[in-house]
């Protein structure tokens, strides 16, 4: 019989490490830092653009990604975020987690799941814009150069989650 | 010297295609440490699992300590990579909707994306929900947003400059803080494991 390996996780130092490393090969070649919501963004702004050039090219939002006539999709991010999604399948693959489901708790019902998570990434896609940037782009990068604003961003995002925790317990224990 | 590309000392298509090769590490990272299992992430605020707090910050200060060292080998120059630019006003308020968001989402961004293509439908859910706030955003950018997200602006800031100290101090202390934390998060989650675990705990592979 074939091993399960669906509930084994890499040791999360060696994890952090290769994502660190990564992290430094991003900086090192490309001059960029990781991230996650910036590909979105390019994504958001291209299918705008495709179905309303006009608006995307006056509103204040769209127009600098589209204003060069250069397509918002060829970009690092964008390029980044396709690897993302292949390393993830590759892992999901080895350790046999390719299987269509619902994670969550066993104590909530699988509508109360899904809703939670639209709510949580429609208040993702909101602030990770107003913040310029989610966790890999605003926290993690920013704290790599030492940057304030990832600390900033640090202090906020998980002490924002510590603050809202006990509100939501019943979500997750 | 790197950074390479803003130097224009390798080509466009070459950047895309290292971007692409940097994506995978970072996605096998993500999903090899347990960032497809919405469970996981939530541990780190009830004190159940602190894998993200764990892989978080080895990367975070593998990260800092290697690009520091690049730069005082004069192999990289810091100064000419994207280094973002602090404001702290709608960082601070979008940090908070982005707490309040992990906590009702269980995801953020990179981890909703790994989650939803490995076929976690919570994660599809959450992606959706990401798209629908950026274009809700994006669509009332100029009257509810513009102002506030160019508040506060500061410039580059580096916070070891600011706090008076040198780059590799700041990283030294931060670096001892983690290491700290590792310890500590480890006794809290044994304890809380012990006496009160959550359902299906054998899922979180602890």
């Amino acid at each position: 019989m074939k091993e399960d390996r669906s509930n084994k996780y890499m040791n999360p130092y060696l994890a952090g490490f290769l994502i660190g490393l990564m992290m430094i090969a991003a900086y090192y070649f490309s001059g960029e830092g990781l991230g996650g919501s910036g590909a979105f963004k390019k994504v958001a702004i291209a299918t705008v653009n495709t179905v309303a050039p006009g608006y995307a090219h006056e509103a204040a939002y769209f127009a600098p990604s589209v204003e060069n006539g250069k397509s918002p999709l060829n970009s690092w991010l964008v390029f980044e975020v396709i690897g993302v999604i292949m390393g993830a399948l590759l892992s999901a693959a080895y350790f046999g987690r390719l299987s269509m489901k619902v994670g969550k708790s066993p104590k909530i019902t699988n509508r109360t799941r899904l809703i939670a998570a639209l709510a949580g990434g429609i208040l993702w896609g909101v602030g990770s814009q107003l913040g310029r940037g989610c966790t890999s782009g605003l926290i993690m990068s920013g704290m790599a150069v030492n940057a304030l604003s990832g600390y900033i961003g640090l202090a906020a995002v998980f002490g924002g989650g510590y603050l809202f925790a006990y509100f939501f317990r019943k979500l997750w224990i | 010297m790197g950074p390479l590309y803003p130097q224009g000392l390798i080509s466009e298509p070459l950047n895309l295609l290292i971007a692409l090769f940097i994506g995978i590490g970072f996605g096998i990272g993500l999903e090899a440490g347990g960032f497809t299992n919405t469970r996981k992430l939530a541990g780190v605020f009830y004190g159940y699992d602190f894998v993200v707090l764990k892989v978080f910050f080895t990367a975070a200060m593998t990260a800092a300590i290697g690009l520091f060292l690049l730069d005082s080998y004069g192999l990289m120059d810091i100064e000419l990579t994207f280094y973002p630019k602090t404001f702290w006003i709608p960082t601070t308020i979008a940090g908070i909707v982005m707490g309040l968001g992990f906590i009702v989402g269980g995801f953020c961004p990179g981890t909703s994306v790994c989650a939803a293509v490995t076929g976690k439908i919570d994660g599809i859910y959450f992606v959706t929900g990401a798209f629908l706030g950026i274009f809700g955003y994006a669509f009332t950018y100029e009257p509810l947003f513009e102002t506030l997200r160019n508040s506060g602006g500061l410039g580059k800031v580096n916070i070891a400059s600011e706090l008076g100290i040198s780059d590799e101090m700041f990283i030294f202390i931060v670096t001892v803080i983690a290491v700290i934390a590792f310890i500590v998060t480890d006794r809290i989650q044994k304890k809380v494991n012990s006496k009160n675990p959550v359902e299906n705990i054998e899922e979180l592979g602890l």
